[in-house]
């Protein structure tokens, strides 16, 4: 039982790319200025992630999961940059990302991690041709020099991604959902990232297009040794796709584990219910306990552990003490009740029976 | 769960077919689609994006947006043709007879009335109640789709409902007739997976409790696994399978919906590589002659390029494929 370290995080063997260390985000949703003053209102501030911690080795994919609101995507924006970290550090291959000065460093950082969005409609300029969106990054990032060059290199990555050179000339709304989501990825890849971003990139998919991203990305990681953050709120999705997985809730992690050890030996009752709610798709005849209640308002989060107003194990020391991180086993978890020994085995008892 | 043989059918769609027209020709939407959903059976209908599920829905309840329109077909309730009957009979049957759950609770709900004055309306439109009794059956309503507080929570405005207690409102509100249908078009597709098993295993014991049948339209092969007797699959605007869940979902018949099955991952089974079914559902605008997902099927032989196939019986289930077809099919051994 080691109590879990910014450094730790018990990722072994393998050299840390990514990480991501006591990280946080605040938003300020405060009433606008004229009605604090007049109605005397006071600031409010969202706290989105709350002091994350993550190490992702090099070439493993890891997992954010958790429900709407639970801050899994705003760890991808701050991973990718497009956030600033309110505290924490986000090292990159042992850069700290706050300390980069000039352009020119910045730039260095940035070609090397990439971005793959939900939304491919959204996320795909309608005006430009496909060729002109995937060499974007080469542009702007001076990699290849020469129009001739440029074209080749383009035709080479929409064929790594299942498209022929001659889409190129296309536009995107002549590409249905699937065949988008592979341009975003060309045009991710265009820059030979090592470490790439996707945040719920089959989501909007059907499942059968689904299916056929999930392969391309797993072959991709294969071919150039990619290492992912994968956001999704599928847990089907996230056991195939993944090594690692942390499971969030209302900002906080409150477990992560390699992944056969978190389906197999869930700790915390979150991440227990969480993997109940899984629909049985395999027709087993389980039956499964749905989860009680709903996610809180997170302006306004229960103290101590966020979860303990849906958890039938918690106890007065959960309703006001914040439980830490610690390692238990394959795990890391955080949870009064597992290092206390009140929680029932989940192999042993099965799931925690709530009512509908 | 079901014990089909001593039911009847409450609804039956015969050969029914949506057209849209547009300046560049007619776009079929739903083709050639017959299907029935017994007294107290829930029916999934499974598709992807475009197979025209939701089309087939809002045929039903008469709520095809223009130009689109009923072009061939008919469609029997409870031993009465509908699907030519006005519109003002067709409202009295909305709602009375047969009621409809979006996917977003938001937009069925009026975001300026309490979640109470819709009910009481919904109610008073239907059966003939003063306003106390009428807000007493609204409460007792809001108390069966599980609200907590209900005669507190009765007078707020449904923005002060989070997701998954909006989706119980309009719930209720489906409910307030006593239906004899239910058309459930993504009833769970907009909330968390906690909160999607909750309201799943909610629609499953109104559903007992009352007897009331329900269309469960949705591409979530989880939810339909969890809560159908019967499944129809459909792609581009046909149904190409049909048959108990079990036999769906297990022992798919027909080609798509085995590789749709495949190709969902499922936890603890540790694949490298998802079966895949290459390319994606063809466009209203060019669909393939013959069977419609010949271009995608590892099976196809060239009959499935020119003749269209229809329903036949294989085992429990129904499957629209050559395959099954021994006259056609050019080897006799080789089935999926």
């Amino acid at each position: 039982m080691l109590p879990a370290t910014s450094e730790g995080n018990g990722v072994s063997g393998n050299e840390v790319l990514v990480r991501l260390a006591n990280l946080g985000k605040d938003f300020d949703v405060s009433p606008p200025l004229l009605n604090r003053l007049l109605q005397h209102q006071d600031r409010v501030v969202l706290r989105a992630v709350d002091n994350l911690s993550i190490a992702i080795p090099r070439g493993k994919t890891f997992s954010l999961v958790g429900e709407s609101g639970c801050g899994k995507s705003t760890v991808a924006k701050l991973a990718a940059g497009l956030y600033r970290p309110s505290r924490g550090s986000i090292v990159f291959d042992g850069i700290d990302m706050a300390t980069l000065g000039t352009r020119a460093q910045t730039e260095a950082v940035r070609k090397r991690l990439q971005m793959i969005f939900q939304d491919p409609y959204a996320s795909l300029n309608p005006r430009w041709r496909v060729s002109d969106i995937v060499a974007e990054p080469i542009r702007a990032h001076r990699l290849i020099a020469g129009k001739a060059a440029i074209a080749r290199r383009v035709g080479e990555l929409l064929e790594q991604v299942g498209l022929t050179g001659a889409d190129g000339v296309r536009f995107p709304h002549e590409f249905s959902g699937g065949q988008r989501q592979r341009i975003s990825i060309a045009r991710a890849l265009a820059s030979q990232p090592e470490f790439l971003i996707c945040d719920e990139p089959t989501s909007a998919l059907d499942v059968s297009v689904q299916a056929q991203i999930l392969n391309l990305m797993k072959n991709l990681q294969r071919q150039f040794a990619l290492t992912y953050l994968f956001i999704s709120h599928d847990l089907a999705v996230v056991y195939h796709i993944s090594d690692y997985i942390g499971v969030m809730y209302l900002g906080r992690l409150v477990e992560w584990s390699d992944k056969r050890s978190l389906f197999d030996r869930p700790l915390h009752p979150y991440t227990r219910m969480l993997l109940d709610a899984i629909p049985d798709i395999t027709m087993s005849g389980r039956q499964r306990t749905p989860v009680a209640g709903e996610v809180p308002n997170p302006i306004d989060p229960p103290t101590g552990c966020h979860f303990h107003p849906r958890c039938p194990y918690a106890n007065d020391r959960c309703r006001t003490e914040v439980p830490t991180l610690m390692r238990n086993n394959a795990s890391e978890v955080a949870c009064h009740a597992v290092f206390e020994g009140r929680l029932p085995d989940a192999a042993a008892t099965g799931r925690p029976a709530v009512p509908e | 769960m079901s014990e089909a043989n001593n039911r009847k059918p409450l609804l039956r769609v015969e050969n029914l077919r949506v057209e849209f027209p547009t300046r560049r020709g007619t776009l079929v939407a739903v083709d050639d689609v017959s299907f029935h959903i017994d007294e107290g059976e829930v029916l999934g209908v499974v598709g992807e994006s475009g197979a025209g599920k939701s089309l087939t829905g809002a045929a039903i309840i008469g709520l095809l947006e223009p130009p689109g329109r009923i072009a061939d077909g008919r469609i029997v309730f409870d031993g009465k043709r509908i699907d030519d009957i006005g519109y003002e009979r067709m409202r009295r049957l909305r709602g009375d007879q047969i009621a409809m759950i979006f996917q977003d609770p938001l937009t069925s709900l009026n975001p300026l009335f309490t979640v109470g004055r819709q009910l009481t309306e919904t109610i008073r439109t239907h059966v003939r109640i003063d306003e106390r009794g009428a807000r007493e059956r609204a409460i007792e309503l809001l108390n069966e789709v599980g609200i907590p507080a209900a005669d507190r929570r009765v007078d707020q405005y449904p923005h002060q409902f989070s997701g998954g207690m909006r989706q119980r409102v309009v719930i209720a509100l489906a409910l307030a007739a006593n239906p004899r249908l239910i058309i459930a078009d993504e009833p769970t597709t907009a909330l968390d997976v906690s909160i999607q098993a909750q309201i799943i295993t909610l629609l499953k014991r109104l559903c007992r409790d009352h007897g009331t049948s329900v269309m469960l339209i949705t591409h979530d092969m989880g939810v339909i696994a969890e809560t159908a007797d019967r499944v129809a699959v459909m792609y581009a605007g046909r149904i190409v399978e049909v048959g108990p869940v079990q036999d769906v979902i297990r022992r798919g018949k027909h080609p798509y919906t085995h590789g749709l099955m495949n190709s969902i991952p499922v936890v603890r089974q540790d694949i490298e590589e998802l079966m895949q079914i290459e390319g994606a559902m063809p466009r209203l605008t060019d669909i393939p002659s013959g069977c419609a997902f010949n271009p995608r099927c590892p099976k196809a032989f060239a009959y499935c390029r020119t003749e269209r196939p229809d329903l036949v019986r294989v085992g429990a289930s129904e499957a629209a494929c050559w395959l099954y077809d021994d006259a056609r099919r050019p080897d006799a051994a080789g089935n999926v």
